[in-house]
């Protein structure tokens, strides 16, 4: 095929300067192709994790080629199918995937309307395409991608020099649509990870010690149900069987029958701020300014407190994986399948072509839970029983107490005003441990049973990702407002003794809290509407503004209530200070607890692809705030996590969710931004000021319970 | 020891071994996928189904003690060519995000209706509760049963 049609062979040099993520994997063949049934398969890197990105994806290729969106099928990544995205994390997937799909798809409709054209003997421009059909100018049909799919190679590099479609001529991205993976689910269709169903599979269910640092020292004989069998390495148990009754019958006898010499390794929770204090750390600066700074005329501090949280998926971590011939594959919810690779990779000294990595769909993902680990457990025991599928299923005690958790931290804020009541000064001063101990980054794996096989794998300690990748437990730690003078630092803790790592908002849940009550707090003081006292310092953020504004208007602000022990906050963050901007108004109940009644939220995240999803998604993480704000805590021992139980560990339930208004604001025209995870750290941080609004009390730790809230009247 | 029960209208036996939840034999012998696991303590809902048209969980109860009785699973509500107006509301109102909790959510749901087709607000949420939903698409579900509701309620097609 002749494909001088202004389109030579890519040249390699293109990528860096290609958008979103086809800088990591320019080819376009890499991210779609045509087939002659009339179907057009777009291979994302990134993954379905509850979100309704496969539908978002699906709806900006339909778009960008003109193909009715069911002809498109979104596979499902798999290492090496699929680009390798690396994570799907930060709100990033339509940025980084779906910009790179959008480009990609331009390219290839270029490509096959020049061929079409040259066949045709007209100029491309004069060519329409309706619903993936090339039609003449006189009506006379001319081609099609699916006549074309076999001839046209699309194994040529994009060059960036195809712009997609204006904004106005996009007919379905923009529009809400239906999720595609819905109907599966309300019909009880398999669909997870959980309901595969492979000939010859083996379940298995792992036993964890009584203590993060333990070694087995007795494992007394007996029987095991049905053909339940016992796997050992090391000081890594579980009971595999050809039924999963047998499995979990047979780990609860194991768990019996093994005695443990247990070391204590957790700080003393009681003090936790204590250890936080105390424990080695790396100081960096963040982000400082010393513009001239007019005298202070008042000033606020104050420190903040937030726990350990655990993700709390709804169904438990599971994994399949099987082991031939020396090979091994594993279907797995990881967020990261090329980082999960990598650390198999580590922990079997295999080379990485023979391990493939299969995403499958979990329950909701809320950042890095425990999806790699059960994917290791799975692996393993495959290993140890070659060519039989092994189906591993976490405990609920295991999801909740043994997955990552996002850590414990304090944030430490002084700032000033001036005689006008602008703000001069900022300090803030951020201490805990990284947000990131995914896999895949460092020499040792991260992954939980690494360190419990033999020779046993030390993990690295959490990391946090520099700014210009948005961020960990600094993520949000730099005020959107405008002040002469900042001095933002963080010291990141250099021992870990509860695995630490992502969840949904990262820093972002502590440091918007902490940032908008400082704001409060000094409106407050200086007697000014805390909603103009903001305003006044967005100047510089016309759309933070927007949102703000946008919001006071939809709870009526300022909202004084009549009710004893009722009151309303707001607050404002644009997400990673580069994201999307969310405003939350937040209508708080106090009596024997604190309740949220009410949350009206203004977000604008540039273009979104499927508004009723962006809707969903920045709803959902309203009320998973709410639930983190009111209610949650990880709670621990010196030797284990004992909140290993939903009774332990509840979250806000339907009796106690907020109504919530959603309105989205902003220029549809403008490059797409995140949405997932813009609401949560606003949400916390309303209703921290509705509890003041209503108690006249600030709380300064999480979760705002009445013990808590006692602590900060002293 | 054989278990029988009827299973979403239709017989349905098994060997049932001691320790063998109604989970683990719908979910393995007896092939469904609807009813998923969330905690195995009665504490989440994922796991629920009726039992005589009550819902309640499946992942405690052993096997044996639904002998000779109705079990209903999410499967039995509706399928894609002829759904449960439920599940017609809960994808005009795109209620749901992981969508793990919506089997058990659907079932409790579909129980209220039968026993209440005019539910309010409240109703829907009190027999509701038994569930989580972690993703926060609490609202939308409630909005798609009073939907479901009321389009039964209506005879319209949902």
């Amino acid at each position: 095929m002749n494909l001088a049609f202004g389109f030579p062979m890519g040249k390699g040099g293109n990528a860096p300067d290609l958008p979103g993520s086809l800088r990591a994997e320019p080819r376009l063949s890499r991210w779609l192709r045509f087939s002659p049934d009339g179907h057009v398969t777009v291979t994302p890197g990134k993954v379905e994790i509850g979100q309704g990105i496969l539908t978002a994806l699906a709806q900006i290729a339909a778009d960008e080629l003109d193909v009715a969106p069911h002809r498109v099928r979104v596979q499902p990544a798999s290492t090496p199918g699929s680009p390798n995205e690396g994570v799907t994390s930060g709100s990033l997937s339509i940025q980084e995937s779906g910009v790179a799909i959008r480009h990609a798809c331009a390219e290839a409709r270029a490509i096959h309307l020049g061929v079409a054209a040259q066949r045709a003997g007209v100029a491309p421009a004069a060519i329409r395409i309706e619903d993936g059909v090339f039609t003449r100018a006189d009506g006379m049909v001319i081609g099609s991608y699916w006549e074309q799919a076999e001839t046209v190679p699309l194994d040529v590099e994009a060059r960036g020099d195809v712009p997609p479609k204006p904004a106005t001529a996009r007919w379905i991205a923009g529009q809400p649509v239906s999720r595609l993976d819905l109907p599966d689910k309300v019909f009880g269709a398999p669909r997870y990870v959980h309901d595969m169903r492979l000939p010859g599979m083996l379940h298995a269910r792992m036993l964890r010690p009584p203590a993060r640092v333990a070694s087995l020292i007795e494992l007394r004989d007996g029987p095991l149900p049905g053909d339940a069998s016992l796997f050992r390495d090391g000081n890594l148990l579980a009971v595999v069987a050809s039924e999963e009754w047998a499995a979990e019958a047979g780990a609860a006898r194991v768990a019996a029958r093994a005695r443990w010499d247990v070391q204590e390794s957790l700080p003393e929770e009681s003090d936790l701020a204590a250890w936080i204090q105390a424990a080695p750390a790396q100081r960096s600066e963040v982000e400082r300014r010393d513009d001239p700074a007019p005298d202070a005329a008042l000033a606020v501090s104050a420190l903040f407190q937030r726990p350990f949280i655990a993700h709390g998926s709804i169904g438990p971590s599971c994994a399949v994986a099987r082991w031939q011939d020396g090979a091994v594959e594993v279907w797995t919810h990881s967020q990261g399948i090329y980082n999960l690779r990598a650390d198999l990779v580590t922990v079997l000294g295999l080379e990485p072509e023979r391990i493939t990595v299969r995403h499958v769909e979990g329950a909701g993902c809320y950042g890095h839970n425990g999806a790699d680990d059960v994917a290791l457990d799975a692996v393993l025991i495959a290993r140890a029983n070659p060519g039989r599928p092994v189906r591993v299923l976490w405990s609920r005690a295991e999801e909740l107490a043994w997955s990552p958790h996002s850590p414990a931290a304090l944030m430490d804020i002084e700032a000033t005003l001036d005689a006008d009541g602008m703000l001069s000064r900022w300090r803030a001063v951020l201490r805990g441990n990284g947000h990131s101990s995914r896999p895949g980054r460092a020499k040792d794996p991260t992954l939980l049973s690494s360190a419990y096989i033999n020779p046993p794998f030390t993990y690295p300690v959490a990391i946090d990702a520099p700014m210009a990748g948005g961020g960990g437990g600094q993520r949000n730690a730099v005020p959107g407002y405008r002040v002469p003078s900042l001095d933002v630092s963080m010291h990141r803790l250099l021992e870990m003794p509860i695995r630490s790592s992502a969840l949904r908002g990262l820093g972002a849940l502590l440091n918007v809290w902490a940032t908008e009550s400082v704001m409060d707090e000094l409106a407050e003081l200086s007697g000014q509407d805390p909603v103009a006292f903001r305003l006044r310092h967005l100047e510089d953020d016309p759309r933070a503004a927007a949102v703000l504004r946008e919001v006071a208007s939809m709870c009526g602000w300022p909202r004084i209530s009549s009710e004893e022990g009722v009151g309303t906050g707001i607050a404002v963050a644009r997400y990673k200070g580069t994201g999307g901007w969310c405003a939350v108004a937040a209508e708080v109940e106090a009596a024997e607890v604190v309740r949220c009644r009410r949350l009206w939220i203004a977000a604008d995240v540039g273009e979104p692809i499927n508004p009723d999803g962006v809707i969903n998604q920045i709803e959902g993480g309203a009320i998973q705030a709410a639930s983190i704000a009111l209610k949650e805590a990880v709670h621990f021992d010196r030797l284990n996590i004992t909140t290993d139980s939903w009774e332990a560990y509840p979250v806000l339930r339907f009796s106690e969710v907020p109504a919530v208004e959603v309105r989205l604001i902003g220029p549809r025209d403008a490059p797409p931004l995140g949405a997932g995870e813009s609401s949560l750290g606003p949400t916390i941080a309303a209703l921290a000021s509705g509890i003041h609004a209503a108690l006249s009390i600030r709380p300064r730790a999480m979760p705002f319970t009445p013990d808590n809230l006692a602590a900060a009247m002293e | 020891m054989q278990v029988a029960f009827t299973l979403n209208g239709m017989p349905a036996q098994l060997e049932a071994a001691e320790g063998m939840t109604l989970l683990h034999a719908l979910r393995g012998p007896l092939g469904l996928s609807g009813p998923r696991f969330g905690c195995g303590q009665e504490a989440c809902g994922c796991c629920y189904v009726t039992v005589d048209g009550e819902p309640r969980p499946s992942c405690a109860l052993p096997v044996e003690a639904v002998a000779g009785r109705q079990v209903g699973t999410v499967e039995g509500l509706g399928t894609p060519e002829a759904p449960h107006p439920l599940q017609t509301a809960f994808l005009a109102e795109q209620a749901g995000q992981c969508g793990y909790c919506l089997s058990g959510i659907l079932v409790s749901a579909a129980a209220l209706l039968e026993r209440n087709p005019d539910p309010d607000e409240a109703a829907v949420r009190a027999a509701l509760e038994p569930h989580l939903c972690r993703c926060g698409a609490h609202n939308r579900m409630i909005r798609a049963v009073l939907r479901a509701a009321r389009e039964m309620r209506e005879g319209v097609p949902a």
